[in-house]
C-alpha cells in the first residue's frame, strides 16, 4: 500500500509498504531518514523515539498505515544540518554546528554520546521534556522522562548532565526562572 | 494482509462485521510487538485512530454519574484529564510502560488484551466499571467482573468493539500498587487496587497477575463491609487490616514464572493489601480533602 505523511515538514509518502509493517521501517528504510534507530522492536529501548502529531512515540510500535496523513518531526528534523563539531566557526562568526538544536548541542557538550546508538532517540525524548516545562526539571522527573530509553554506555550521569545543561538554556532563552513557581503551596 | 481504516465509527462497526478475523489496533503496543516478533500475523488490521470520537470522554449515566472514556483515550491523556475523578486508574496508568508506551497506549487495548497482568484491569475492578461493546447488531455494557474469561481472553464476539469503558468517579479514596522489578517498564509480578465508596459503606478491590485473569476478591470486601468502622473517624485496626490481606491473598490463585513464584506473589498480595487499605483509611478519616472534585465539562 501506499503511505502519505508529513515528516519534517515535508510531505513524503512511500510505495509497497507492508501493511505489518511500522513506521519506523518506512522513516528508514523507505524515505531515507536513518535517525531514529532499530533496536528491538518491542518498545523496550526508545531508540525509535520521534513525534507523532506532536507527542513522542516508539515508532517501531506505530503501523505505517497509521501514520497516513500525519506529522512525524525525527531526530533529523530538529536540525537544519551543516556542521557537527561545535568549535568550526563559520566566515560569519556563527558556530558552524549552527544546525544542532540545542539539546543535541548540550548531549555533545556534556560527553553524553558514546557510540551513539540511543542519543537520536535520547534526544528527542529530552527535547520534549524540555518543550513541555516550565524551569529545570528535577532530577526525578527527567528520570521518569527518560525511563522509555535505554543506554548501554554512558550509566546515563552526562546524559542528566545534557538534559539539565539544555533546560537551563532554554530557561535562559525564554527568560522564565529556573525554578518554577512552588505548585499547590495549597489550601488544604 | 490488510490495512482498513474506517474514518467513521459506524465504518468501523461495518468493516469489523464483514470481516471478524480483523485484528484492531489502537495504539498498537502490543498489536505490534506482537508483529514485529512475529508471532503471529493477523488477517488484517482495523486501524481505530482515524475513528476521531474514540479520543474523546464525557459524562453520562442518568442518577449516578460515570465517566464515558473512549476507546482512544490515550493513557497520557487519562492521566492528565482524568486523574481527579479516576484517582486509582490514574495511578496504575502512571505505571505501564514509558511516557512513549503512554502517550499511545489505551485501556480500551488492555481490555482488548486482556493480559491478567494489565495493569488497567484492578482498578476498573474496583471501581465497578462497564465495558461499552458495540457491533451492527447494538451496544451492550459489560460489567467489568464479567468482561474476563481466561488468560488473553475477554467477552467480545468476533464484531464488537470497544467504544468505551465507563467508569464512575470516586466516591472516596482510591489506590493502586505493583510489585515489579524496577519503577519503571515493567510487567505487574502482582498488583492490587482498592475503592473505598464510603457513603456505601462498601470498598471495592482488584488483583492482578495472580490468577488467569485479573478478579476481585469478594470475601475481604464483604469482610470490610461489615467490620470496619465507617462512621467512627479513627484509626484503622492493625489486626483488621492484616485480616483484610489474608483474604485477598487467599482470593488469589497465581502460578510461578519466570517473574515470580506463587508463593511471593500471595505474599505480596496480602502485604500490599494491608497497606493500600491503610492509605485510603488515612485519606477517609482526613476528611473530604482525599475527595474527588466536582463534575464540570467533557473533553474536546
Ligand atoms: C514497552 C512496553 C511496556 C508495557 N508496559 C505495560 C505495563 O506496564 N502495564 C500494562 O498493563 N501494559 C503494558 N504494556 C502493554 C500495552 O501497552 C497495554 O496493554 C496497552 O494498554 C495496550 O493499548 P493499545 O491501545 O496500545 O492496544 P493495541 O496494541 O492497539 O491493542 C491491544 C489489543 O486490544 C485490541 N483492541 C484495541 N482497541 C480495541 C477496541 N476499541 N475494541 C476491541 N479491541 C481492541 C487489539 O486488537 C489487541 O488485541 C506495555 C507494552 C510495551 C510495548
Ligand atoms: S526499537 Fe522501538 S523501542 Fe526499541
Ligand atoms: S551511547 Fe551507546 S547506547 Fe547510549
Amino acid at each position: 500500500m501506499r503511505v502519505n505523511v508529513s515528516v519534517n515538514g515535508e510531505r513524503m509518502s512511500a510505495d509497497d509498504v507492508w501493511e505489518g509493517e511500522s513506521l519506523l521501517y518506512v522513516l528508514r528504510e523507505r524515505l531515507g531518514l536513518p535517525g531514529a534507530k532499530n533496536a528491538c522492536e518491542q518498545g523496550e529501548c526508545g531508540s525509535c523515539t520521534v513525534y507523532l502529531d506532536g507527542v513522542t512515540v516508539c515508532a517501531c510500535l506505530v503501523a505505517a498505515g497509521q501514520a497516513e496523513g500525519r506529522e512525524v518531526i525525527t531526530v533529523e528534523g530538529l536540525s537544519s544540518g551543516g556542521g557537527t563539531r561545535s568549535e568550526d566557526v563559520s566566515a560569519e562568526g556563527e558556530p558552524a554546528d549552527g544546525g544542532l538544536d540545542e539539546v543535541q548541542r548540550c548531549f555533545v557538550e556534556a560527553g553524553a554520546v558514546q557510540c551513539g546508538f540511543c542519543t537520536p532517540g535520547l534526544v528527542v525524548q529530552a527535547h520534549s521534556l524540555i518543550a513541555g516545562a516550565s524551569g529545570v526539571p528535577a532530577d526525578a522527573e527527567i528520570r521518569e522522562a527518560l525511563a522509555g530509553n535505554l543506554c548501554r554506555c554512558t550509566g546515563y550521569e552526562k546524559i542528566l548532565d545534557a538534559v539539565r545543561l539544555a533546560a537551563a538554556r532554554a530557561c535562559a532563552a525564554r527568560d522564565t526562572p529556573l525554578v518554577p513557581p512552588q505548585q499547590g503551596a495549597s489550601d488544604d | 494482509m490488510d490495512f482498513l481504516r474506517p474514518g467513521t465509527w459506524e465504518e468501523a462497526l461495518a468493516m469489523k462485521a464483514a470481516r471478524p478475523d480483523a485484528t484492531p489496533i489502537q495504539g498498537g503496543t502490543d498489536v505490534m510487538v506482537e508483529i514485529n516478533l512475529d508471532k503471529g500475523r493477523p488477517a488484517a488490521l482495523l486501524d481505530l485512530n482515524p475513528v476521531a470520537e474514540l479520543a474523546e470522554w464525557s459524562w453520562t449515566g442518568d442518577g449516578a454519574p460515570m465517566l464515558r472514556v473512549g476507546a482512544g483515550v490515550t493513557y497520557a491523556r487519562l492521566i492528565a484529564e482524568l486523574g481527579g475523578w479516576l484517582p486509582g486508574l490514574a495511578q496504575a496508568s502512571r505505571t505501564v510502560g514509558s511516557p512513549q508506551i503512554r502517550n499511545r497506549g489505551t485501556v480500551a487495548g488492555n481490555l482488548g488484551a486482556a493480559s491478567p497482568a494489565g495493569d488497567g484491569h484492578p482498578p476498573l475492578l474496583a471501581s465497578g466499571a462497564l465495558v461499552e461493546a458495540a457491533s451492527v447488531r447494538g451496544t451492550r455494557l459489560i460489567p467489568i467482573a464479567e468482561f474476563y474469561l481466561g488468560v488473553k481472553r475477554n467477552a467480545l464476539e468476533d464484531d464488537e468493539l470497544i467504544r468505551a469503558v465507563h467508569v464512575p468517579p470516586a466516591a472516596g479514596p482510591q489506590y493502586f500498587s505493583k510489585i515489579g522489578t524496577r519503577n519503571a517498564m515493567v510487567i505487574a509480578v502482582c498488583s492490587f487496587a482498592i475503592a473505598l465508596r464510603p457513603e456505601e459503606r462498601r470498598a471495592g478491590t482488584g488483583i492482578g497477575s495472580a490468577a488467569p485473569t485479573p478478579r476481585r476478591a469478594y470475601a475481604a470486601e464483604e469482610f470490610l463491609a461489615g467490620e470496619l468502622d465507617w462512621d467512627g473517624r479513627g484509626p484503622l485496626d492493625p489486626a483488621l487490616a492484616r485480616r483484610f490481606g489474608e483474604l485477598v491473598a487467599e482470593a488469589a490463585s497465581p502460578i510461578d514464572d519466570v517473574r515470580g513464584r506463587a508463593a511471593y506473589r500471595r505474599h505480596a498480595l496480602g502485604v500490599m493489601a494491608r497497606r493500600a487499605l491503610g492509605w485510603a483509611w488515612t485519606d477517609h478519616t482526613a476528611g473530604p480533602a482525599g475527595r474527588a472534585p466536582e463534575r464540570s465539562g467533557d473533553s474536546g
